[in-house]
């Protein structure tokens, strides 16, 4: 008997930790489990466009103009006789990254802040969170539009704006988290074995937050990539020779009447990403339980 | 209660003239100016131009005239609209514009609600998961794309709808109120599920229920007041998005609202249209948040009972 039981202990180590338990249930939700698969498969792809792309980013055929999809080109071409796929294929790089480093941004700025602001309380976090209410009320888009006016066009000031815009929803969520936790027994222990407030935070305090943090991550890429799209079609995002999917939708909006293609399939490829990170998010607060994020 | 609106309108004014100060500061630090056109402008024209504009005085100065005029509501000149001022600009495009967002607020609220409380009656049911599936759709599909795509179908397609203006031809304000309502009809449609979820769990459901009244009293009188909460607790976010949001949809149908003056003004540089609505839509954007807060608290009573301790 004995011998059974510390056999049984050695196969699972800790048994079955949070995560796991997380991931079975993320398993058995079968849009979440849809999204992860569409998101991988377009993160691959993103990754491997120089490689696997059929033609050259600019290659242009001029004779053949606007063509529906066809065997040589699967997505159809442009008025200038660009493929398709290789202009979404290129297109998704600048979406998806924007999508992934400008929340990972916002995830930076917010997560500190919420954690400092929280731990600390008192007066600091009265000072701090009065800050994020001011900000709060400031009407973004608009400021976003006008950064972008101002400052010429260019991709990295788009992360560092849209970024600072999205970290005070995770502040926020990140010091509600902290609060909480802050009363609990092992921080209490941690304090009074007389480890530092940062490395509490570092330790035991984020760690434990993670959750909530995660799924709101997940639901904050898509509005970002939202973001991203509007400016594009405004022509205030993303400029030529660069492409992304919301300028691509731009474009081809101005000549769907005869060739709607260039409309449809950009779009597709944006709205099924968005999909997936909408379903992913979603599973994934249902299975890391975690109530108010997001919404 | 009156407190606490007194402590949001006080709130309420550093956010505004900290708009007001970043806004005009951002602008001057723009490259290039309104006058760097395709021609070259000879410079004895370029500075009498300055001069009537008072661009030639020192920024701070600039500043204290501006905030002055501000105060007795002068948004200043356009730049690009000669003999005309911002104030005439936003007076022509903000009924539209107005229009515009009250008809898509309806659809949002109208449709949104409706499949939220349909989808709240019956959970985990298929009259749940399809207004819920929509709502999905409507999250993921932008306007920008939606835009486009009715307007190839109802407009090219099927040739029932007119593609462009506003008040021209029956029927051009359909397709623009569903465009640019249609994300906050998914967003509403959740939140009222959630809400109403929530509510329908409550003792004082099953008291009304026990009572032996009909169910679609039980909804419409006792709880809906309760599940729209969120609702309301977001028409505010809402409205900021729908006017950001009118920058895309009055594009996309050429609307003469003021959506589309700023998107025109941005890309002209016409600096002071831009100050002048900037800091207009965002004072705007302000007090409507103001609005639904104060809203929000006096149809919750407990919300209320917390700001009355405070």
């Amino acid at each position: 008997m004995q011998e059974i039981a510390t056999a049984e202990i050695a196969r699972e180590p800790g048994g079955r930790s949070l995560w796991d338990d997380a991931w079975q249930r993320l398993r058995r939700n079968r849009l979440a489990v849809f999204g992860l698969v569409v998101l991988t498969v377009f993160i691959s792809l993103a990754l491997l466009t120089p490689w696997i792309a059929p033609y050259g980013y600019a290659e242009q055929n001029l004779d053949l103009g606007a063509s529906p999809p066809s065997s040589q080109h699967w997505l159809g071409t442009d008025i200038f006789g660009r493929d398709l796929l290789t202009q979404i294929l290129y297109g998704g790089r600048i979406s998806l990254a924007v999508g992934f480093i400008a929340t990972a941004v916002a995830l930076c700025i917010g997560v500190l802040w919420g954690a400092i602001a929280g731990y600390l309380g008192g007066r600091v976090d009265a000072v701090m969170m009065r800050l994020v209410d001011i900000l709060y009320a400031l009407p973004f888009m608009i400021f976003i539009v006008l950064l972008m006016v101002v400052f010429g066009r260019n991709l990295l000031l788009l992360f560092l704006a849209i970024g600072a815009v999205e970290w005070l929803t995770m502040a926020r969520i990140m010091r509600a988290q902290v609060q909480s936790l802050r009363q609990q027994e092992f921080v209490e222990a941690a304090v009074s074995l007389g480890l530092s407030p940062f490395s509490i935070i570092r330790r035991h305090v984020i760690p434990n937050a993670l959750g909530p943090v995660i799924v709101y991550t997940t639901l904050t890429i898509p509005n970002v990539m939202l973001l991203e799209a509007f400016l594009s079609f405004l022509g205030l995002g993303v400029q030529p020779p660069q492409s992304s999917w919301g300028l691509l939708i731009s474009r081809g909006a101005e000549s769907m009447e005869e060739y709607p293609w260039l409309l449809l399939f950009p779009g597709l490829a944006l709205t099924l990403t968005l999909f997936s990170l909408n379903f992913l998010g979603d599973g994934l607060r249902d299975a890391l339980d975690v109530r108010g994020a997001g919404d | 209660m009156w407190r606490f609106i007194l402590f949001r309108l006080l709130q309420a004014i550093p956010v505004i003239l900290a708009v007001i100060t970043v806004t005009f500061f951002l602008i001057r630090m723009a490259p290039g100016g309104p006058f760097d056109g395709e021609k070259a402008v000879i410079p004895e024209v370029r500075a009498a131009l300055e001069a009537q504009y008072q661009l030639d005085k020192p920024l701070l100065a600039q500043y204290s005239t501006y905030l002055g005029d501000l105060l007795q509501g002068d948004l200043g000149p356009s730049f690009k609209y000669p003999g005309r001022s911002v104030n005439e600009l936003i007076a022509a495009g903000l009924p539209v514009t107005a229009e515009l967002g009250l008809y898509a607020l309806l659809v949002a609220v109208v449709i949104g609600g409706l499949a939220g409380v349909i989808a709240a009656l019956k959970p985990n049911s298929a009259q749940d998961y399809l207004p819920m599936s929509a709502a999905m759709l409507g999250i993921c599909m932008p306007s920008f794309l939606l835009g486009p795509l009715l307007l190839l179908v109802f407009g090219i397609y099927l040739d029932w709808l007119p593609v462009s203006g506003w008040g021209d031809i029956p029927g051009d304000k359909l397709l623009p109120a569903i465009t640019l309502g249609s994300t906050y009809a998914a967003y509403v449609a959740r939140l009222s599920r959630a809400g109403m979820l929530e509510v329908l769990h409550q003792d004082y459901i099953r008291t009304a229920r026990a009572k032996g009244l009909p169910e679609w009293q039980v909804v419409t009188r006792h709880a809906l007041r309760g599940g729209m909460l969120p609702v309301v607790a977001f028409l505010g976010p809402a409205f900021a998005g729908l006017l950001s949001g009118s920058f895309v949809v009055e594009t996309i149908f050429q609307i003469p609202g003021l959506g589309r003056f700023y998107v025109q003004a941005a890309f002209n540089r016409d600096y002071t249209m831009i100050l002048g609505t900037t800091v207009f839509l965002s004072t705007l954007i302000v007090l409507f948040n103001l609005l639904s807060d104060i809203l929000a608290a006096w149809l919750n009573p407990r919300l209320r009972a917390q700001y009355a301790s405070r």
